[in-house]
Order: structure tokens, then sequence, then C-alpha cells
């Protein structure tokens, strides 16, 4: 857990105070407020997603393969994963959010804090089972710095966790539309600063949605798996 | 249980006539490639059956519809004489499995690993305290039950996967090459245990192994299979008889011939694991 605390930490460091003046210059205030709960979320997302994707070693030389021989249903398994990947990915946003505190980050409304956690958690599950959906249809490790490369590392970077989506270009901004992790970052950002861009209701239903979307998907995919 | 015969003292096992893996024309296809051809044998309850084949033979694919992990394109296999296809979870309690790549949670101890199966078995809690105590002393690993099994040297994982594959008290022990990278001190110790098991509990053990000395020593029947196909079953003795030859690996060799085979798909997978250390 240790280790994989380093990079949103230093993306909050380097970013936060390297671009923090900048972005106060521009009109745009303390750049470490609007980072945070991108940074938060970016750890949810690279921890979620690996934590699915792990499946694939599993598959060869783990667990997986005495979870499959047991008399208990594909699903129950899949769903078990699942929860126990997102738990791991949403502690890590709450460990995040903790070093936040440390560095001076301060949320506007505390009593807003669970809405946040809720969206931490509704990013979890979503790349957890999207993790566990794309690990099921691989057979090696190959083709996992495309993974990352193609899926995990656009994700983050056009969700408006680092800059803000509302003076962006359009092109931009059509590609955030499309990114649940968007949503999320809107969710955590707006309920710990008050900062909405698609705002509370919108960002809600459509991770919800995005969530049983990706439930569903990764299940199917996990009882299609042949060893 | 141990037979002597009055006349002759020679002692042989008491081997019941019940069939409890019973395999009929069982047939799989990949697309085109037909990996497993028409094949039938039977298994009689507390035989030790030894599969043998070379790399490739259909082995593995055999193994997977045996235990559920894959269906068969046609033919019918039934384990204690339910369907293995029609009834998946009942047969997945008859049964337990210890693979060829490791299958234990190493960040969990050893304990830890044996509640988790008992758990998914529905194995209730005071019988899985006992039972779990029981094999774990019998495979020599109750004083580091409270261990990771990262720090298990190869052997020990193996026993400790020869346990929990106990745990739910199954009729059948599949083993995948169960001795495949382990010391002699330790295979011997394996099969030891093994053998009081089948001895003692009467449990039908079906196992592949390229070690074919093994099967010479510890298997009732010996079955080869080859390009999908069985080629005969038998007692070591007579498949040795019928190739007019001393021991199995010769047999073993004339009937498979000695030019060498693919092997598997998943060894580049081996490969990155050996060099990284994690088996």
């Amino acid at each position: 857990m240790i280790g994989s605390l380093g990079q949103p930490i230093l993306f909050l460091v380097a970013f936060g105070f390297g671009f923090g003046s900048i972005y106060a210059k521009a009109g745009g205030g303390n750049y470490i407020d609007f980072l945070a709960p991108g940074i938060i979320c970016m750890s949810v997302l690279f921890t979620a997603m690996f934590g699915g994707i792990e499946l694939i070693w599993d598959r060869q030389f783990g667990f997986l393969k005495e979870t499959l021989v047991a008399p208990i249903s594909r699903l129950t398994i899949m769903i078990g994963r699942t929860l126990g990947g997102a738990t791991v990915a949403a502690l890590q946003g709450v460990v995040i959010f903790l070093i936040t505190l440390c560095i001076g980050f301060r949320p506007t409304n505390w009593w807003l804090l669970p809405i946040a956690l809720v969206g931490t958690l509704l990013i979890a599950l979503i790349f957890t089972a999207l993790g566990t959906a794309i690990a099921s249809k691989l057979d090696d490790m190959q083709a996992f710095p495309i993974v990352m490369n193609f899926l995990i590392m656009p994700t983050f970077f056009l969700s408006g966790a680092l800059f803000p989506l509302d003076g962006a270009p359009k092109v931009l901004q059509w590609i955030a539309n499309i990114n649940p992790l968007a949503y999320g970052v809107d969710l955590v950002r707006g309920s710990l600063t008050g900062a909405w861009h698609y705002g509370f209701g919108l960002s809600l239903l459509v991770l919800v949605l995005v969530t049983i979307a990706s439930i569903s998907l990764g299940s199917y995919l996990f009882t299609k798996i042949r060893l | 249980m141990a037979v002597k015969h009055p006349k002759t003292s020679v002692v042989t096992k008491n081997i019941s006539s019940e069939i409890v893996i019973d395999v009929k024309n069982l047939s799989k296809k990949f697309g085109k490639f037909e990996a497993v051809k028409n094949i039938s044998f039977q298994v009689k309850r507390g035989q030790i059956f030894a599969f043998l084949g070379p790399n490739g033979a259909g082995k593995s694919t055999t193994i997977k519809m045996l235990t559920t992990l894959l269906d068969p394109t046609s033919g019918s296999l039934s384990v204690d004489g339910l369907d293995v296809v029609k009834n998946q979870a009942a047969v997945r309690n008859i049964f337990g499995i210890v693979f060829q790549d490791p299958s234990l949670d190493d960040e969990l101890t050893a304990l830890e690993n044996m509640h988790f199966h008992g758990a998914m078995y529905g194995v209730d809690k005071s019988t899985r305290k006992t039972r779990t105590e029981y094999l774990l002393k019998y495979v020599d690993l109750w004083d580091r039950r409270n261990d990771l099994v990262k720090t298990f040297s190869g052997g020990m994982k193996r026993r400790l996967e020869i346990a929990r594959g106990l745990l739910h008290h199954p009729q059948i022990l599949y083993l995948d090459e169960p001795t495949l990278g382990l010391d002699p001190q330790t295979r011997n110790n394996m099969w030891e245990h093994i053998k009081k098991l089948n001895e003692t509990e009467k449990m039908t053990v079906f196992f592949t192994t390229h070690y074919m000395e093994e099967a010479q020593r510890v298997a009732d029947i010996v079955a080869v299979i080859d390009h999908g196909k069985i080629l005969t079953i038998g007692t070591p003795k007579q498949l040795m008889t019928e190739t007019k030859t001393d021991n199995l690996e010769a047999a073993f060799l004339k009937l498979t011939g000695t030019k060498l085979r693919v092997e598997e798909a998943a060894s580049g997978m081996r490969q990155m694991a050996r060099m990284w250390g994690r088996r």
C-alpha cells in the first residue's frame, strides 16, 4: 500500500505547488484545493484497475483456480472480488485524502464528506469491475502495458482531475462527458470544495448507472472464463 | 484395506468393484482442433489411477472436463453416478484437486487458506477446526500454521494444497503433476501420505505425472493417452508385459514414441514467473 502512494503524492506536490502560483494568477484560486480531489480519484482509479487486472496473474498462478472449482457460483466469486478490490481502492483514496489534509487542503463543508466517500466507492466499484472485465478476456500480461497507456492514462488525464473542464476546449469536454471518472471527480470535488461542473444530481446518476453496467459486464465476462 | 490371500499370502488391495469415475466416448474440440478424441475409461473406488501422456496429449483437457472447468463437446462424464455437466455444484463437492501451478493465497497463513477453503465448501466451523488440525498435522505443517504461505518452500506449498484439497472430505483426489519440481525426499514423503490416505479412507486418487517410476510404484491402474486417444489401460505390470519392457518409462516410450513434443502455451507465463521468483 505504501508503494502505491508514491505516484499520487508526487503529482500532488509537483503539480500542486508547481502550477499553484500560475493557476492563482489566472484567477483560478487555490490550485491545491482544486487538485486534491482529482488526486484522490487518481489513486482510487489506479488501485481499482490494478486490482481488477490482477486477475490475469491469478488465473495462472493464484487463487482463482481454487475458487473456480469450488461449489460456489461464478457470480458470487465475481462480486466478492469486486467488493474486495473496491474496498482496497476506496481505502487508498481515504489515505490520500488524509495526506492532502497534511499539506494544507481543507474541505469547505465537512458535512458533505460522506458524499465524497460515496463518489470514491462508486469509482472504485466501476473500475475494479472494468479491470476484471478486461482481465477476463486476456490470457497473459503482455497486453497490460497497452491497457495502461491507452485506457488508464487517458481516463485519468481527460477527466478534469488535473484541470477544470469549465473553460476547456470543446473536444476535451466531449471526451470528459463520456468518461465515468469525470463524473466521479465532479462528485468528490463538488462535495469537498463546492466546485461543481456537472452537478450533484447528474454526477451521482451517471455513476450509479455506470456502476451497474460495469458490474454486469464484468460478471458476464467473468462467468465466461475458461482456464 | 489390504487383504492377505489365504493360500499364497500375497497381500493385495481390496478394491471395490464400484465405479466412481465413468467416462464414455468423451470428446473435446477447440474450433477445428480435436484435443480429446472419443475416449472411454472407468476408475473404481479406492483405485490409484495414473493418467499418463506426452505434452499436448490431452491430459489437462481431460482433467479440466472431469473437474467442471471445461464442458465436453460430446460424450458422457459421470462421477459417483452424477452427470458432471448437469450437476456441477454437487460434483465439485465430491472431489478435491491439487493443480500443477500453485493455487494458494500467498498473502494468507496456512490456517487462513484452510479456513477459506472450508468456507467455500460449506464445511461447518467445528468440523473445519478439527479436520484442519488433523490434516495439517498429517502433512507435517501444523507447526507452521500461522506462517504466511509465501514463506513456504515448493514442497510445503504442495503439502498444504493436499491438506486443503482434503478438507471437505472428498471421495476423489485429482493431482496434476503433484511432485513436479520437488526433491526426492519430499516426493517420497508426499506419496507416503497419499497412499496412507488411499488405504485408510478408501479415497480414489487420479493423477498425472511425468515421473514414470513413481507411477510404476504407486499406481494400481495406468492409462496412456496420446494425440487425444487412449492407447492402453492396465496395471503397470500389464503394460510392461505388453511392450516387452521391464519398467514403465520404457513401456511408455515404446507406446508413444521418442519424438519430441510441443510444450503447452502456458510456458511463457511460467518462465516469467520463474524469472520473478514467484514460483
